[in-house]
């Protein structure tokens, strides 16, 4: 599996620590009355069988942390971009 | 059919070209009183405890490919209950039992081998750990015993025992620990469920979930529509997907776990060996081939295939504590789907939708546990009531704060 770093270029996935889903948002509030969003957050996955977005730190190189667009079932990598670009 | 010395004198002496089929292909009926999703370890031995504890016979198991094809031929057989946690330690004890009971059950060699599993550690902190371990398993009337240095000697001369790393100071030993021929688990069961009147239809894949009215009546398969009073859904790797077809969301990332056998060799390694610190575990099969692997890829994967920076780190761990492994080859390697869920612990549940049982999450280790895994479902499909061995994996787990985290991780599945 090879990662296209945008800042290094393309790079063998062991350069890189995956975090997990990107698509979770962490909840605003921290009351009781956003406990079921915090369940989300922290423990429920989509979990596809395709595409998907993820969090992944180029630890082995320029240690900026990305967001790549991965296949589930091939491995394909579509894209990979800057954590900081990708929010939202 | 009754396996006996009988029987096996008898096609013997014609020649054993009048054995029977192991189970039936039957087609599907339009309906059961329960259909369960996935022909794996856990969907049949569901099946067969359904039909011989709770007398419940109208009974499908539906199979996307061909039965053995998915986890419980994929893994590396390896059966204990050497867990430190109330919530874990008797439901896995239960299963150990089982299995040593298992053939005579079901009359089916599955060449279960209790040769002992000893997990090693290095340091004064790892040699407490182990203990705690140890002692939390003998409170629960579970074999272990802590050996040191000479104790693993004695047992294991050919281990790297001065590693620069991660030298030996001993292991935790669980003698009744050992493996089982995983093949034969899914055909022992099958041929128990078929014989009390289970249908398993294989290359049969579920395609949708009808729901009405809040209750699951029935599947889409790729053989039609097939009706249902309860669905049971034991489809591990693909749990999600499965879950998804009802509109349910589950604490579960789907990761591929490799594997891998050697060559065939004359006995060397008598008994299963972990060596943690190094993400590698060993044992020898019966055939003669080391049978060994490591800790998941790391990433969301629905692949059954892994990568090769896995393949090194785990070769590379193995030669590290036994360094005669660097002059056998590798004959294969292979990828499975492995649930894993949130806190390192199963899931056995109902679900919010009425009739439908889930059975799921069993990250890397659902292999020695389908016996009990099997017995719990049936009893929760049949009575509606979670099994007291089971009463800690229930779906809301994660919501009340009550997961059962072994590894201490927390919510990362990649670390369980």
């Amino acid at each position: 599996m090879l990662i296209d770093c945008p800042y290094c270029g393309e790079r063998l996935s062991e350069e890189f620590t995956i975090l997990g889903d990107a698509t979770k948002q962490r909840p605003a509030g921290s009351g009781a009355s956003d406990i079921d969003a915090w369940y989300d957050y922290v423990f429920i996955r989509d979990n596809p069988k395709g595409r998907h977005r993820e969090y992944w730190q180029h630890t082995g190189g320029c240690r900026a942390w990305l967001v790549v667009e991965r296949d589930t079932l091939t491995h394909q990598v579509y894209a990979v971009t800057p954590a900081r670009d990708a929010s939202a | 059919m009754h396996y006996s010395i009988v029987s096996l004198v008898r096609n013997a002496l014609s020649g054993h070209r009048h054995w029977p089929p192991a189970w039936r292909e039957p087609e599907p009926k339009p309906d059961y009183d329960v259909v369960i999703v996935g022909g794996g370890g856990h969907g049949l031995s569901t099946a067969y405890y359904l039909a011989r504890e709770h007398d419940i016979r109208n009974v499908a198991v539906l199979e996307k490919s061909w039965l053995g094809s998915g986890n419980v031929g994929r893994n590396t057989t390896i059966i204990r209950s050497n867990y430190l946690l109330a919530g874990n330690n008797p439901f896995y004890e239960f299963s150990l039992k089982l299995w040593e009971g298992l053939e005579q059950e079901f009359n089916f060699n599955a060449m279960v081998s209790q040769r002992g599993i000893v997990n090693l550690f290095h340091s004064d902190a790892q040699r407490d750990a182990a203990a705690r371990r140890g002692n939390a398993m003998r409170l629960h009337g579970v074999d272990a015993e802590l050996l040191d240095r000479d104790g693993v000697r004695r047992i294991l001369p050919f281990l790297n025992f001065d590693n620069g790393r991660f030298p030996i100071m001993g292991g935790l030993l669980q003698r009744r620990g050992g493996t089982v021929r995983h093949d034969a688990v899914a055909w022992g069961y099958a041929r128990g469920a078929d014989s009390n009147g289970v249908d398993i239809i294989q290359n049969c894949e579920v395609t949708g979930i009808r729901i009405d009215n809040g209750r699951a009546i029935g599947v889409e398969t790729t053989k039609g529509f097939i009706g249902c009073r309860k669905l049971a859904l034991a489809g591990a790797g693909n749990s999600s997907e499965l879950a998804r077809m009802a509109g349910l969301k589950l604490p579960i990332e789907s990761h591929v776990l490799q594997a891998f056998v050697t060559e065939g060799l004359k006995p060397y390694l008598d008994m299963v060996v972990t060596f943690g610190m190094g993400h590698f575990y060993m044992s020898q099969s019966d055939k003669g081939g080391l049978v060994f692997g490591g800790d998941i890829d790391g990433y969301n994967s629905y692949a059954r295939r892994g990568n090769m920076p896995t393949v090194e780190h785990v070769l590379e761990g193995g030669v590290a504590i036994i360094p005669g492994l660097s002059r056998i080859r590798v004959l294969r390697s292979w990828g499975g789907i492995m649930d894993m869920s949130m806190d390192g612990s199963p899931i056995i549940d109902a679900t919010p939708l009425d009739g439908l049982y889930l059975n799921c999450g069993w990250c890397y280790g659902g292999f020695k546990a389908t016996p009990a895994s099997g017995w719990c479902f049936a009893h929760l499909i049949a009575t509606g009531q979670t099994h007291k061995l089971a009463a800690s994996y229930r779906l809301d787990r994660f919501r009340r704060g009550a997961t059962i985290d072994e590894r201490g991780a927390g919510a990362q599945p990649n670390l369980h």
